[in-house]
């Protein structure tokens, strides 16, 4: 009776210590999707059918999304996250795009309207402009996801792929070798 | 001489040299050429601003770009000219992209600007001799270019004891150190002295290799002629990599420098001999940094031999000067055999950080061999003087694990390529290294961009969040002040409406009695009344 009886209270006692480190110690937001967020590329362009990187991070925490839908972070993007949740990687989800060579928009000066639409669209503010004033990309901050394309009333908006320089040159990998 | 007890670095090779071939004829001066060419890129980073338009008329030593940075230390013309052009030309740099650059139409008569030493630099502060130094556009002549004002000027609370002077020239077939030490040992030693000074640092060693008879004579004799009393000359022995940076302060002074740090750290400067003599000319005679000894070498090349050319000087000339290609010259090497890179045309400037220009013939070089799998035989790290483990880097390098590539200190690697001499089998370990580097470094910079967008994106989000709210806000307002913002005149018509109302319906209290239902049900006409008082308010 006695052992039932220290049991219960032991119960008990390790009840309200583990009620109150949940209450004490509650984390704040989803440490999940924070590591998920930190995995993707942050390009902003929604082509995994989300509004945005944190969006998508969520919905892969909560399971309601596939780890393979982002074009940008590409097969090594989602090796990333197969290693992090610990599930098996898969091919990129054809359906929502293939993955391309990093690029910049670029605003065609002489013919922007100054409509201010692509500034509405873009998801980081690159876009600097004034309505009825020519519009131009702040190439440093441009993630190239594309979404001012579309909008552009006249067209005007091109995507230009990374122009190698000095600084971002780096020496190619020896040619393969047979093994 | 060696009083010094001298340490050994791990690993490390005992190379053929190949330095007698273009040590034994005399140093040449090279020809005035018909153009110059001066890239404004110095080192990976910014360009340079030029400072001269297309037309001007240039003095020698003349400034033509500078920046605010202190890494780019101004550029200067070497000879008086014509600017002709600012264009994109072809670059010296393993990427073979090219960059603008300055391009000078000599006019031979090499007329130069007014240059101002200063007479005895022990009345100079150490930050006036810094400045004078960044003016004359010194960089480090060792090969790394790394501006010299920067190196000497250590920072922090770090305390310097010992300044190294590097005349230990490892790599086989450059002799151009040597050269300098042979005919101007002087204003090496004037150098350290001032070096000294700026450092305020109490000894400095002078490391030459045992294999530099001349050059260990010339000194002595100079050191004899004048007070250079806390300057040591050391001797050290021939194994390659001893010239590397940190080998020679572990041969010199048995301290490591720890990984991800500098020299600096453990109280050392280390500076090239051939830095220590620019900064010579540059604060007793105002000389800035406009012409360095370059070996041409090879057998590619008829004559091979040590030339005191002008910056900018096209490859092409240098050659010529030394009898041209020979017939079995196949390719062109800028720096030497072990740490230089192949570039694909000599119609490129010569720069301060480029000591060698090799022509091979056919045999001469570690050429693009086939190599076979890895066996795990462990001869790379025997042989690596940074005490790393290549075939792990490799393995890692290979399968692009770069985090534990850096795990296993891949930046610590000096790609010195000893590793690569004496794999079995034949792997280019080296070029996997820079390889895996560059990922490393082009990831970081990725995710630092990534983080960035994070960040713009987030903020975006916070303020249309904002603006919704104070969207909503305001039409809440709105709808609140419907009521209460009326002029008086409107609120003095819904005060008479409602002093009607009360008058027409005389016992307002009686009419809510619940007995009186009926009664109240005759009383319809007083709101009937009250109507237009209603539709008054509801506007």
């Amino acid at each position: 009776m006695l052992a039932v009886f220290v049991v219960c209270a032991l119960f008990a006692l390790f009840g309200l210590i583990l009620g109150y480190s949940a209450r004490r110690f509650k984390v704040e937001g989803d440490p999940l999707a924070d590591k998920i967020d930190a995995v993707l590329p942050q390009t902003q362009c929604g082509q995994c059918g989300f509004p945005g990187c944190r969006p998508y991070a969520e919905a892969i925490a909560r399971g309601d999304a596939d780890i393979n839908l982002c074009p940008p972070g590409g097969e090594e993007g989602v090796i990333a996250l197969a290693d992090l949740l610990g599930v098996e990687p898969k091919p990129l989800s054809a359906e929502h795009g293939a993955e391309k060579p990093k690029s910049v928009a670029v605003i065609d000066e002489n013919k922007c309207i100054g409509c201010t639409l692509c500034i509405q669209s873009c998801p980081v503010d690159a876009i600097l402009g004034a309505a009825k004033f020519m519009h131009t990309v702040i190439e440093s901050e441009c993630t190239g996801c594309e979404l001012c394309v579309t909008p552009c009333p006249v067209d005007c908006i091109r995507m230009e792929p990374f122009k190698e320089t000095l600084a971002t040159w780096r020496w190619p990998e020896p040619k393969a070798i047979d093994e | 001489m060696n009083l010094l007890k001298l340490w050994n670095f791990h690993g490390g090779l005992h190379l053929d040299g190949h330095k007698r071939e273009s040590c034994t004829a005399a140093l040449a001066v090279a020809r005035l050429p018909e153009r110059l060419v001066f890239p404004l890129q110095q080192r990976n980073g910014e360009d340079s601003k030029p400072v001269v338009a297309p037309g001007d008329r240039v003095l020698k030593g003349q400034v033509i770009a500078r920046d605010e940075s202190p890494f780019n230390p101004p550029i200067h013309a070497s000879s008086s000219g014509i600017v002709r052009a600012m264009e994109d030309l072809p670059l010296p740099h393993p990427s073979g992209l090219s960059g603008s650059c300055i391009v000078i139409e000599t006019d031979g008569e090499d007329a130069a600007v007014n240059f101002a030493g200063v007479a005895d630099y022990r009345q100079c502060s150490p930050d006036e001799l810094r400045r004078r130094i960044y003016e004359a556009g010194i960089v480090g002549l060792g090969g790394a270019a790394f501006p010299t004002s920067v190196k000497v000027a250590p920072g922090g609370n770090r305390k310097i004891d010992t300044l190294i002077l590097n005349g230990a020239e490892c790599e086989p077939y450059i002799t151009c150190d040597d050269t300098l030490l042979s005919h101007y040992p002087e204003d090496v030693l004037e150098g350290a002295k001032i070096l000294l000074h700026i450092l305020r640092a109490e000894r400095c060693l002078l490391a030459v290799e045992d294999d530099m008879p001349d050059a260990l004579a010339a000194l002595e004799q100079a050191k004899q002629r004048g007070d250079f009393g806390a300057i040591q000359l050391v001797r050290v022995p021939a194994v390659y990599p001893t010239g590397g940076e940190k080998q020679l302060i572990k041969v010199l002074t048995g301290r490591e420098v720890p990984a991800r740090g500098i020299p600096a750290d453990i109280g050392i400067v280390c500076q090239n001999v051939g830095t220590a003599a620019a900064v010579y000319n540059a604060v007793a005679l105002g000389a800035p940094l406009i012409s360095r000894i370059v070996t041409v070498t090879g057998r590619g090349v008829k004559q091979p031999r040590n030339i005191l050319a002008r910056i900018g000087t096209p490859l092409a000339d240098l050659i010529a000067q030394c009898g041209g290609y020979a017939n079995d010259a196949e390719r062109l090497v800028l720096g030497g055999p072990m740490m230089g890179f192949g570039v694909p045309t000599d119609d490129l400037p010569l720069t301060k950080s480029a000591n060698c220009l090799l022509v091979a013939d056919r045999n001469e070089l570690i050429g693009e061999k086939r190599s076979l799998p890895c066996i795990r035989c462990g001869a790379c790290a025997d042989a690596c003087p940074a005490n790393l483990l290549p075939q792990q880097l490799y393995w890692y390098g290979r399968s692009d694990q770069i985090e534990r590539a850096l795990d296993y200190n891949l930046f610590d690697c000096i790609e010195c390529g000893c590793c690569d001499v004496v794999c079995p089998s034949q792997i280019p370990l080296v070029q996997y290294f820079r390889a895996a580097k560059g990922k490393a470094v082009a990831k970081r910079r990725e995710r630092e961009k990534a983080d960035h967008a994070r960040l713009r994106f987030e903020s975006r989000q916070a303020r249309k969040e904002q603006e919704k709210r104070e969207r909503a806000e305001n039409a809440k307002r709105k709808k609140e002040n419907l009521g209460t913002g009326k002029s008086p005149e409107i609120l003095e018509a819904i005060e008479r409406a409602k002093l009607r109302r009360a008058e027409k319906t005389p016992h307002p209290s009686g009419n809510g009695d619940p007995l009186d239902d009926a009664g109240h049900e005759t009383a319809t006409p007083p709101p009937a009344a009250a109507n237009p008082s209603g539709s008054l308010n509801s506007d």
